[in-house]
């Protein structure tokens, strides 16, 4: 495990380093960028907008009972933007692009790709690794801007829809605005970011590390997804107790 | 070479390899299924780091910033290794663009010219998964050709290729041979393309040097090893 950490470290810190060279690789960080929208834009949108929802509805009657309805948008609003919003989509993220970095940079290292381009020359991390940390690193968060938006959303027509909550949606933003404040969306974009960061470095190791052939590209998967997902949620509750 | 010995897991597979290879010449590496060849080429391109021994290059090791920056290598791997997210001209064209060696439109009409020597012109724009086994090969020798090296390793350079596309591999390395003087180091089990290709042949097994020699040093060998692989032949009437 610790030698695992150390190479994660290793790898992040020569990605550091690349990072002058980012605008030589643009075109590959657009694409990177457009498939990550690509893949999660409509999964984010369905999820984010049931999640919100789902707080509406569970809270919403408790808070009516003891005539606080109108504190459902600020509860909705808060608990998306400062939780639910970064670690869903995280994991989100993790399983549905983690698992594709994962899966491609192994196959190259399975089918000699890989050694092809240091024979070229190319390092890997400048040529596969950067490009993809630094695409998630900015689909992430943006990612989560529209998934917060999204939940308030499905948040607000839960409350109106819903005869036992049954608020208008301007008591709902209006509560949503009070309580929501613009650190507290900041606090879940910096978390979304330090996430992205652990996805896009335990999935890219996790493909470079990849032996055998087939049955290992399917190893690498899980354990890119599985690791990133238990890392997000240690480092969750760590930035949590700091961001308080 | 000087001594190279490797070993994984306690097994030593590079048992203290020592030879030498001519400036210009074709030397073939020849042995069966897991006699060291394919961990030998990657020593040679340093993906492999050896336990003991050196690989020089008149004199120098091969991995110094001096020999680097000096010699060109280039090797053709045993599946092609050709990127698969790239297209046949953007593969051919990879070392030039990522390092920034040449102008776009340069590039383009570096890649068309070495496309056209491997006898795929106007091949640019196909999608490598629409590729024959042999037209990757080709493909992968052009991307080779566009680092103008002078050291051209191929591994296993006419495996999973049917007997007409195997015999366009032999010519083609032979033709690079004549074309850009490249010394190349080609290591296959295929018996006709050694004695085919070859200006000396070394025979390797459980990775020691039984001998090198010319092609007709090395059939008239003594080594029962040697003429054992030289001479298998499938006998139907030997089979259960």
């Amino acid at each position: 495990m610790f030698q695992n950490i150390g190479e994660l470290v290793i790898l992040f810190w020569r990605t550091l380093q690349a990072l002058p060279l980012t605008w030589r690789q643009r075109q590959k960080v657009f694409d990177q960028f457009f498939e990550i929208g690509n893949a999660s834009l409509l999964m984010a949108c369905i999820l984010s907008l049931f999640i919100g929802g789902v707080i509406a509805l569970q809270t919403g009657p408790v808070l009516v009972e003891r005539g606080l309805a109108s504190a459902v948008g600020g509860l909705v609003g808060i608990s998306m933007c400062k939780e639910l919003g970064p670690v869903m989509m995280s994991v989100l993220i993790a399983g549905r692009i983690g698992s594709s970095m994962a899966a491609e940079i192994g196959s190259m290292r399975v089918y000699q790709e890989i050694d092809a381009l240091r024979t070229m020359n190319i390092n890997p991390v400048h040529y596969l690794v950067l490009p993809r940390i630094v695409a998630i690193a900015c689909a992430l968060p943006l990612l989560v801007i529209f998934s917060v938006l999204v939940g308030w959303v499905g948040g607000a027509l839960v409350s109106v829809g819903n005869d036992q909550i049954a608020i208008t949606f301007k008591a709902y933003f209006s509560n949503l605005s009070d309580v929501v404040d613009v650190s507290d969306v900041l606090n879940g974009l910096f978390k979304s970011f330090v996430f992205a960061l652990v996805i896009g470095v335990v999935s890219c190791h996790q493909g470079l590390q990849t032996i055998g052939g087939p049955r290992g590209i399917g190893r690498s998967v899980t354990k890119a997804v599985v690791n990133s997902i238990v890392l997000i949620l240690i480092l969750d509750y760590f930035l949590t107790r700091i961001l308080l | 070479m000087r001594g190279l010995r490797k070993s994984f897991n306690g097994e030593l597979v590079l048992k203290g390899l020592d030879f030498d290879v001519a400036r210009g010449e074709i030397f073939v590496i020849m042995g069966p299924s897991g006699s060291g060849k394919s961990v030998l080429l990657k020593h040679i391109i340093g993906l492999e780091t050896p336990d003991e021994g050196e690989i020089l290059i008149e004199g120098q090791p091969i991995q110094s910033p001096q020999v680097m920056e000096r010699y060109r290598l280039a090797m053709l791997f045993q599946s092609g290794a050709l990127l698969n997210s790239l297209n046949v001209g953007e593969n051919v064209g990879l070392y030039l663009a990522e390092h920034r060696l040449k102008p776009p439109a340069e590039i383009a009409r570096i890649v068309a010219e070495k496309l056209e020597l491997v006898g795929l012109k106007g091949l640019e724009e196909r999608s490598i998964s629409d590729l024959s086994g042999g037209m990757k090969k080709r493909v992968a020798i052009a991307r080779a050709l566009v680092i103008e090296p002078q050291l051209m390793l191929y591994d296993e350079p006419t495996s999973e290729l049917d007997p007409l596309t195997a015999v366009t591999i032999a010519e083609e390395i032979l033709n690079l041979k004549e074309r850009i003087h490249v010394t190349s180091l080609v290591v296959t089990h295929d018996r006709d393309l050694a004695f085919g290709v070859a200006d000396r042949i070394a025979v390797i097994n459980e990775g020691q040097i039984l001998t090198i020699g010319t092609p007709a040093e090395v059939r008239r060998h003594s080594n029962p090893l040697i003429q054992k692989f030289l001479n298998a032949d499938f006998n139907r009437n030997h089979a259960k």
